[in-house]
């Protein structure tokens, strides 16, 4: 569904991503690991168009992104959850989802208010409230069904389990697993090792901007030594 | 009091069409970030098009017709250049687009003028509101009234359209994250596009809604476009019931300013509005300042010493400029004095704006303090011209610690708007204290004395000064002050952490700019033997951003050959044509389109391939 090969991107003369491959199959999910500064979000980054100089190809769903606008990738079926949230403050959590909404993919049902609200049972009681006055945990969840609006076909999640209580955890873990069962592809970059593992099927590891392991996420769990050396801090 | 009634009144219907062009100047800031300089030349494209249109049409419906048809046509119009120029130049640094504007309101100006003749034109009456009103014992014209319920319900029609639309809830998230929409699919294009529209249409209303109360005439621009700023400062960017609380804020402030304190009227709501700003630096009902919201002007590479070769380059070019007295006639030296004077002023502002970090809309001021210091010093003191020069720029520098002061504490854009209202607070003294200033007729005999009465002992003074100006600015970018100048702007947070007092640190950089300005002011007072209340005005402010910008904020050099360009190409226009507006304009919006990084931008990029 989605193919990266040899992405590069900079930020100035910043040289942040090296040859990074990727490969996500249809309702597969993914987890992107790492230590912080390994290049995780940029490569979501890079994947959405907002990186300003980026070089290698992108091919989703048979299409090639390069070049195309972030906007264009959304509707191509790319969903971004950024890491800080980036809530529309002024907002009411319905007007947030209003700002996501596109048409339904052909086959697939849409996604609306109500049934989002049966997803996240929270959000459900504070429809009129603005994104500014809701908690770290409420924000996420709206953020993540923002990007649900659009009804996208591959979600890019960059750290949801950042800053949130263990109770919202479980929750937010609940909620991916249910979208990966109706068949969501998921792209998701974690700190957090046991949050990723509820998720995801395949593990890649970055560091200084490269791909530097990759495979089933179960053997990378069970191999304690490999997973000190890659990711303890 | 039934008189102050009627004053207020006044004021109220005053207020309707400010908060139209101050509403759509507001929405278009919000979205895309742009500051609309072209926004008064849209408001006197409305009320030229409103004219002409209700002089065909008849009746009722031909004249209220008319009046909606212009806001239409403006309305396009804003579309127009918003497709066909500024969508060319999101990518390049926010104050190109506002240049871009700029040349946009240059061409307007003439283009209304050879359309529709340099005369004042009076517009029909308005059908059904013509006559006045009695309201305690006072005549109230009926239009008046007309418009004083016009304006909430238009800020009604505003407010449900932003809160019950899908498009005004784009529009509102969009004035928060643009980046966060796009990535959620919305393609911003037709949003910006649509926002201009919608914008241009308010500014073009608010202009033909005046057609009945003042003559439509070709500088109406400039009088609105500040008044509108103000508001939309005062108010807070982005918020439309903040234009119009601060609409009906400066027309009251205008109406009652001219009965009690007739002399600075114009001084009260600039005055206001830095108390507004000082107690609430994002305005009445403004937001926290999303990063965002911050001036993303390009970031400059780190700066680069000149090289040997370079400095070769540098010392032939002055021994050149030294030269010129051996073949070029008194006018063409005093047209190069001109020049570089205009080179130390823009290289001041270049400072300000590359090393600082801080765009000013009013550079104007300090120059036009220093020209007034060094003209009051010898017709008021009587001091000879060696001293009036020392003691000139003292002026603006003590402008500049004044009003550094206070724009050190706001960021951005804010900033670059309380620049703009010190220029005008500096304009209006200038121009209402007769005493002092001579208002408008200015002071005049300010002639230079000794060697330097000859145009070639003049241009030599001139390049003297201003040379040694620009190598000390140069010199101060790259000493310890001009590092932690830098440092300050770069990130202000880690700056601090490392000890950099950064307010210290970027007042001082006003103070510096504000000095050297004043000394090419000082130098100009003597250059034209007279001083006028022009040198603290807009246009002055503008051109020496447009030199910066032309010439490319990223290093001091670009600064000059923007000047010499500018210059050269404004005096040879005005000798040429009668269009030179139009001509400049076109050149510039050209310039920008061709060079966004300017054209010491070019140069930089010739040093430095990558």
């Amino acid at each position: 569904m989605l193919a990266v090969s040899g992405l590069d991107a900079w930020y100035g003369a910043a040289h942040i991503l090296r040859d990074v491959d990727l490969a996500i199959g249809a309702g597969e999910a993914v987890a992107l690991l790492g230590r912080n500064g390994a290049g995780k979000s940029t490569t979501l980054r890079a994947l959405m168009g907002l990186v300003p100089r980026v070089t290698g190809t992108i091919t989703f769903a048979g299409r090639d992104l390069a070049g195309l606008e972030p906007h264009a990738r959304a509707r191509a079926g790319l969903g971004y959850v950024p890491e800080d949230r980036r809530i529309f403050s002024d907002l009411t959590v319905l007007e947030n989802l209003e700002v996501g909404r596109r048409p339904p993919r052909p086959g697939h049902p849409a996604w609306t208010p109500e049934r989002l609200f049966d997803l996240f049972p929270n959000l459900a009681e504070m429809r009129r409230r603005p994104g500014g006055r809701m908690s770290g945990g409420e924000q996420q969840m709206l953020a993540l069904a923002r990007t649900l609006m659009g009804n996208p076909a591959l979600l890019l999640l960059d750290e949801p389990s950042e800053g949130l209580a263990p109770r919202i955890l479980e929750q937010m873990a609940g909620a991916v697993r249910a979208l990966k069962a109706e068949g969501l592809a998921i792209l998701l970059c974690e700190q957090n090792f046991r949050f990723a593992g509820l998720i995801c099927d395949t593990a890649y590891v970055m560091a200084r901007g490269e791909i530097v392991h990759r495979g089933p996420f179960a053997e990378l769990a069970a191999d304690e030594a490999r997973r000190d050396a890659l990711l303890a801090v | 009091m039934d008189f102050l009634v009627v004053q207020f009144l006044t004021g109220l219907a005053s207020a309707c069409s400010l908060f139209l062009v101050a509403s759509g100047l507001s929405l278009i800031f919000g979205v895309t970030r742009i500051v609309n300089f072209a926004h008064g030349a849209f408001y006197m494209v409305g009320a030229y098009v409103a004219y002409v249109l209700t002089e065909r049409w008849s009746g009722a419906l031909g004249y209220w017709g008319g009046l909606l048809c212009a806001a239409l046509v403006v309305g396009a119009a804003g579309a127009a250049m918003e497709m066909a120029l500024l969508r060319r130049i999101y990518r390049a640094p926010d104050l190109f687009q506002l240049l871009a504007t700029f040349g946009v309101t240059l061409m307007v100006e003439d283009l209304v003028v050879l359309l529709f003749g340099p005369e004042d034109l009076l517009g029909a009456r308005a059908p059904g509101f013509k006559g006045a009103v009695e309201i305690l014992g006072q005549q109230v014209p009926r239009y008046d009234l007309f418009l004083i319920g016009l304006a909430p319900l238009v800020l009604a029609g505003l407010h449900l359209v932003l809160r019950r639309t899908r498009w005004g809830i784009l529009v509102r998230a969009a004035t928060q994250d643009r980046e966060m929409v796009a990535a959620l699919g919305v393609n911003q294009r037709w949003l910006f596009t649509s926002v201009f529209a919608l914008g241009t249409a308010l500014a073009g209303l608010g202009g033909a809604l005046q057609l009945p109360r003042e003559a439509v005439n070709h500088s109406m621009d400039m009088t609105i476009i500040v008044e509108a700023f103000v508001v939309v400062v005062i108010g807070g960017l982005g918020s439309i019931t903040g234009a119009f609380l601060a609409a009906v804020l400066v027309c009251e402030l205008n109406a009652f300013g001219i009965l009690v304190l007739p002399e600075v009227s114009l001084v009260l709501v600039f005055a206001v509005m830095a108390g507004v700003l000082i107690l609430r630096p994002h305005g009445l009902l403004g937001g926290a300042p999303a990063e965002a919201r911050a001036m993303r002007l390009a970031i400059p590479p780190p700066w680069k010493p000149f090289t040997s070769a370079e400095r070769l380059w540098v010392v032939g070019g002055l021994a050149l400029a030294a030269a010129l007295p051996l073949v070029a006639g008194a006018y063409a030296l005093t047209v190069a004095a001109e020049v570089a004077i205009f080179a130390l002023f823009a290289a001041s502002l270049s400072f300000l704006m590359g090393p600082g970090g801080m765009p000013s809309f009013g550079h104007a001021a300090f120059f036009g303090l220093g020209a007034y210091g060094a003209a009051l010093a010898v017709s008021g003191a009587g001091l000879p011209m060696a001293a009036a020069l020392l003691v000139g720029p003292l002026l603006g520098l003590a402008g500049a610690v004044l009003f550094g002061w206070f724009c050190v504490r706001l960021s951005g854009v804010y900033s670059a708007m309380l620049t703009l209202a010190f220029a005008q607070i500096a304009w209006a003294v200038a121009f209402q204290w007769v005493g002092l200033t001579g208002g408008d007729n200015g002071l005049l005999g300010i002639w230079p004395e000794g060697f330097a009465r000859t145009p070639h002992g003049f241009y030599w003074l001139a390049l003297a000064i201003c040379a040694t100006g620009i190598v000390l600015l140069r010199i101060l970018v790259f000493s310890r002050f001009g590092y932690r100048l830098r440092a300050a702007r770069d990130s202000a947070a880690r700056a601090e952490t490392v000890g950099i007092d950064r307010m210290r640190v970027q007042w001082a950089a006003f103070a510096v700019a504000g000095l050297f300005a004043a000394i090419a002011g000082a130098l100009f007072a003597f250059l034209k033997g007279s001083v006028f209340p022009d040198t603290l005005g807009i246009p002055l402010s503008v051109d020496a951003l447009a030199m910066v910008l032309l010439g490319g904020v990223e290093t001091v050099s670009g600064a000059i050959l923007g000047a010499i360009a500018y210059k050269l190409l404004a005096v040879w226009l005005i000798s040429e044509t009668d269009q030179s507006k139009l001509v400049l304009g076109a050149v510039i919006v050209l310039l920008v389109v061709v060079f966004p990084q300017g054209l010491g931008g070019q140069i930089t990029r010739w040093r430095r391939p990558t």
